[in-house]
């Protein structure tokens, strides 16, 4: 049942039928989350007993900055199924997902930023954290330069590929950036393993905005795929019918 | 799986170990450099590259703020619960500079020991809690080390 659910999704054609229906559920439920998650984080939530009420910004930069590593991670999986299996669907993943990593990697760098400025006193310092989640930054500018640089969309994703396994290498690196070296900036919060190191009233909001940032995703990954599929199918039958229909 | 299919995925999983290892030599080999700061006990281990500036990071300890009479010099002593060192700074401190909190500083030091700062960064720890909680963990401690005093008095 799964396998073939699975199946069918590696065809472009099934695969644009179901992520259409699925894109509104995502989209609702993302704006509902957010919504949520806003009015708690920024008006619910009690102010932090140090930093008062500047830390707020932190229900932006710290699911952004989950958010772009989660993606690269999808991307380097999708990646190297591309590269083994060549299926057609997870190279549309691939470069699907590369903008809307970026977008969130360069807002948690502008967020953290800042909130640098009044916390630790500058805007930006070059120590391990920061530095590693600027190089992914470059990571995923580059792998959206060299899709475009390419005109063969198969040959362009399989060089995708690579370079996103090539770059996985950093994902651990920032993860344990500030375990590994003295860093400017604060461990994590909150780890898999051991109690949070956040008080709950404040980690909730925290947790609906990251549940809302990967719906976003996860409606814009399918939306972006289903243009990449309309584009590199446009030749076929089904595509065409598509855009008979559309002109009734 | 087929045998084309296995040879592209050992290929991949040589390529992905053989650049972990890279990066991993690679950044072993710089660990000094990619030390934001120093730690007061790894200065008086003499790790501090003697003679061009650095930075030192710990706890600002308490009691230890003075303010010169210029009005803007401050020196205050960083500690990492093992060793200290004197710091001494003229500016705009951050924020969140107060005693017991984390600080990162940049400069050198001088002929008697002293670490004369050219920038104070505040560093924040993993903590966030509401104000109230913050007050009765802090409550909670002094009670605690109250009691502590009380049983070695008798």
């Amino acid at each position: 049942m799964i396998v073939r659910f699975f199946h069918q999704m590696g065809s472009p054609r099934y695969f644009y039928g179901v992520a259409g229906k699925l894109i509104p559920w995502f989209m609702v439920s993302f704006l509902i989350t957010l919504v949520v998650g806003l009015y708690y984080g920024l008006f619910v939530a009690p102010p932090d007993y140090q930093q008062g009420e500047s830390y707020r910004i932190m229900y932006i930069h710290v699911p952004a900055a989950w958010m772009s590593m989660f993606i690269y991670v999808v991307m380097a999986v999708s990646g190297l199924i591309s590269l083994v299996w060549r299926i057609k669907m997870t190279e549309v993943i691939v470069i699907s997902s590369a903008t809307v990593g970026a977008s969130f990697t360069f807002l948690a760098l502008a967020t953290g930023s800042l909130w640098g400025k009044p916390m630790w006193g500058t805007w930006w310092v070059w120590d391990a954290r920061l530095t590693s989640e600027l190089l992914l930054l470059f990571l995923y500018l580059g792998i959206i330069a060299l899709h475009s640089a390419i005109e063969d969309k198969r040959v362009a994703a399989r060089a995708v590929s690579i370079l996103a396994l090539v770059g996985v290498v950093n994902i651990p690196i920032i993860h344990y950036s500030v375990e590994w070296w003295n860093t400017l900036h604060q461990p994590a919060s909150i780890t898999k393993f051991g109690k949070p190191s956040m008080d709950m009233s404040m980690l909730i909001p925290l947790l609906t905005m990251a549940i809302s940032f990967k719906l976003y995703y996860g409606a814009v990954v399918l939306m972006r795929a289903r243009a990449e599929i309309v584009e590199r199918e446009r030749n076929s039958r089904w595509v065409q019918d598509l855009v008979e229909q559309e002109a009734k | 799986m087929n045998p084309i299919r296995k040879k592209r995925l050992t290929l991949i999983g040589l390529m992905v170990a053989g650049i972990g290892v890279a990066t991993w030599l690679a950044l072993n080999a710089f660990d000094e450099n990619l030390m934001f700061f120093f730690s007061p006990s790894e200065i008086a281990e003499g790790k501090a590259p003697a003679g061009h500036p650095f930075r030192v990071g710990g706890l600002v300890a308490t009691d230890s703020v003075k303010r010169k009479s210029d009005g803007l010099t401050t020196s205050f002593t960083v500690t990492d619960n093992a060793e200290t060192v004197t710091v001494e700074y003229t500016g705009i401190l951050p924020d969140l500079f107060r005693e017991g909190q984390g600080i990162v500083a940049m400069g050198q030091l001088n002929q008697s020991g002293v670490f004369v700062a050219s920038e104070v960064l505040a560093k924040h720890d993993e903590n966030y809690m509401p104000p109230e909680v913050a007050d009765s963990l802090k409550t909670a401690h002094d009670q605690a080390v109250g009691a502590n005093q009380k049983v070695s008095v008798q």
